[in-house]
């Protein structure tokens, strides 16, 4: 169980970019992170990591408080963040410097064919394109079976084709462990093709706006009145989580997003 | 953008793919460009060789090819060639050596902290901006004539290039990639050896090919300094003693060895910097 307990942050510069962020996450579940720029979702995520301390709250993982990076959380960034020097199969078997090369190589070979880029293991990081490249560090992510994976707007660079195909990608490998996930997202249709909550959070200082649990069965059809309805909601969330707007109708919030 | 191959390659994975790059094709590329290069200066040098003999010219002051050759071979046969060569080439080892040294061991320091780096630079900067050879009188006076004061200042022309270079190299590292290194929990030691070390490699190898550079061109003055033997002593002596093929062989001496110098520097860091290969090869094509 991921346990988030009144989180706040405020940065030196005395920006207060979260307060009082709780949120518990059990083992399994995938939450989207929705929210307009600036409303301190990379800030949460970074946070959880461990890869920044909170300046309020804590962060518990399975009773574990999270002070540094730990070895059961994954992450995914916004950009792939490949290390240039090394080939591929080098870079998915980073964080596996311990194992022993025999055992490293076989568990990096499975999870490059599971991602779908066996015959890119000895290729260098800039021959590959960008979806290429992505699910490279999905598969440095996953390679370390985390226990919680978290991935910072993780297909947001990626053209419409490539991001809907690797959505679709992600909870095909999320069967594998199903491990828990934390996606932040700009965009509403991926949080409801992936999660089963999505928190909504608003700006100044960052807080949570709303949950909305998405109940729908996979795979979900992009389509459907249920997902319309679910995204109604979402963006109605957004909008009235925007400060110094009026509450319009979801139908305006879409125009505006 | 490629979005259709990534396409269709989600849907086919098990299609072997195998990424095979054209390698004989950009040698091929390679070579072409090389044989052009040279045509300049070939069909120059033949031109002259042609003028000279056909007694258009004395080729007194810029003597025809051959005759340098012919030099060449005299200093070579003599054994004359071999002295200067390594007297030279072991004052540069050792300026570069020495300079080299200093300069990474200054540069990384100042690159790691930022207390260090304002206690220094501005000294080193305000340092740089003298011209080297300035330096001259003062080492002689400090060092004496001989050795010392030359590889001193081969050394100062080496330390500059190689402190900016590997200081900058440090100062650029990408944070974003290091945060990498922070998720994967490394240690001190770890985060040197896997992350840091292999992002400054790059800018060090070119900060090392300019010191080296500089390394040759201070060597010569160092030698016009008053020097018994060296192939700047080579230089010296041919024009003193009205030869000019002499100062051409020596200084197609200087540049066959510098080129190489340059060429072995390269070679042996050309392993740890394949990765860097794919842009370069990118750009020439
Ligand atoms: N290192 C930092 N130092 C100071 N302020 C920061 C820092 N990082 C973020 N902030 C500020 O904190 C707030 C939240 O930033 P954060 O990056 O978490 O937002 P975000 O929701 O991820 O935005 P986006 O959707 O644009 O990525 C912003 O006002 C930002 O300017
Ligand atoms: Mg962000």
């Amino acid at each position: 169980m991921l346990i988030l307990k009144d989180l706040g942050k405020t940065y030196v510069n005395g920006v207060r970019a979260l307060d009082a962020v709780s949120l518990d996450v059990p083992p399994g579940e995938i939450v989207a992170v929705v929210g307009g720029s600036g409303c301190g979702k990379s800030t949460l995520l970074r946070l959880v990591s461990g890869l920044d301390r909170p300046t309020d709250g804590g962060v518990v993982l399975d009773g574990d408080e999270i002070t540094a990076p730990h070895e059961r959380i994954g992450m995914v960034f916004q950009e792939p963040r490949l290390l240039p020097w090394l080939t591929v199969a080098g870079n998915v078997g980073f964080g596996l410097a311990a194992l022993a090369a025999g055992e490293r190589d076989r568990r990096v070979a499975a999870q490059l064919a599971r991602v779908g880029l066996a015959d890119k293991a000895a290729v260098w990081p800039r021959e590959l394109s960008g979806g290429q490249a992505q699910r490279v560090a999905l598969a440095r992510a996953l390679v370390t079976r985390p226990e919680v994976l978290l991935l910072d707007e993780p297909f947001s660079a990626l053209d419409a084709f490539t991001r809907a195909d690797l959505q679709d990608h992600l909870l095909d490998l999320w069967h594998d462990a199903e491990p828990t996930l934390v996606v932040v997202t700009h965009d509403v249709d991926e949080a409801i093709a992936l999660a089963d909550r999505i928190v909504v959070m608003r700006p100044r200082p960052g807080r949570i706006a709303a949950e909305i649990a998405v109940d729908l069965p996979r795979p979900r059809d992009r389509d459907s009145a249920v997902w319309d309805a679910v995204k109604r909601q979402v963006l109605a969330a957004l909008n009235g989580a925007r400060e110094g707007r009026p509450t319009a109708t979801a139908e305006a919030a879409a125009a505006w997003w | 953008m490629t979005a259709d191959a990534d396409t269709l390659r989600i849907a086919a994975p098990a299609q072997a793919g195998a990424s095979g790059r054209p390698r004989r094709k950009e040698g091929r590329r390679r070579w072409r460009g090389v044989a052009l290069g040279l045509a300049g200066p070939v069909a120059a040098a033949a031109g002259w060789e042609l003028a000279v003999r056909a007694g258009l010219s004395d080729g007194r002051l810029v003597p025809p090819p051959s005759r340098i050759a012919e030099t060449f071979a005299d200093l070579a046969a003599t054994g004359e060639l071999a002295r200067h060569t390594v007297a030279t080439v072991l004052r540069v080892a050792a300026g570069f050596g020495l300079g080299a040294l200093a300069g990474t061991l200054m540069g990384a320091i100042a690159g790691h902290s930022g207390l260090a780096r304002s206690l220094v630079d501005p000294t080193l900067q305000a340092l740089r901006a003298i011209p080297s050879i300035a330096w001259v009188p003062l080492f002689i006076l400090w060092l004496g004539i001989f050795e010392a004061s030359k590889v001193a200042l081969i050394a100062v022309g080496v330390f500059f290039p190689v402190y900016l270079g590997v200081m900058g190299a440090i100062l650029s590292v990408d944070r974003k990639i290091v945060e990498v290194g922070r998720i994967f929990r490394l240690s001190g030691p770890a985060m040197v050896r896997r992350i840091l070390l292999p992002a400054v490699l790059p800018g060090y190898v070119v900060s090392l090919r300019a010191g080296l550079g500089l390394g040759w061109m201070f060597v010569v003055a160092a030698e016009f300094m008053g020097a018994s033997e060296g192939l700047g002593y080579l230089l010296v002596d041919g024009q003193q003693l009205g030869k000019p093929a002499e100062i051409v062989a020596a200084i197609v001496a200087f540049a066959v060895i510098g080129k190489t110098t340059d060429w072995l520097l390269v070679a042996a860091t050309a392993p740890f910097l394949r990765w860097e290969d794919v842009v370069a090869q990118g750009e020439t094509g």
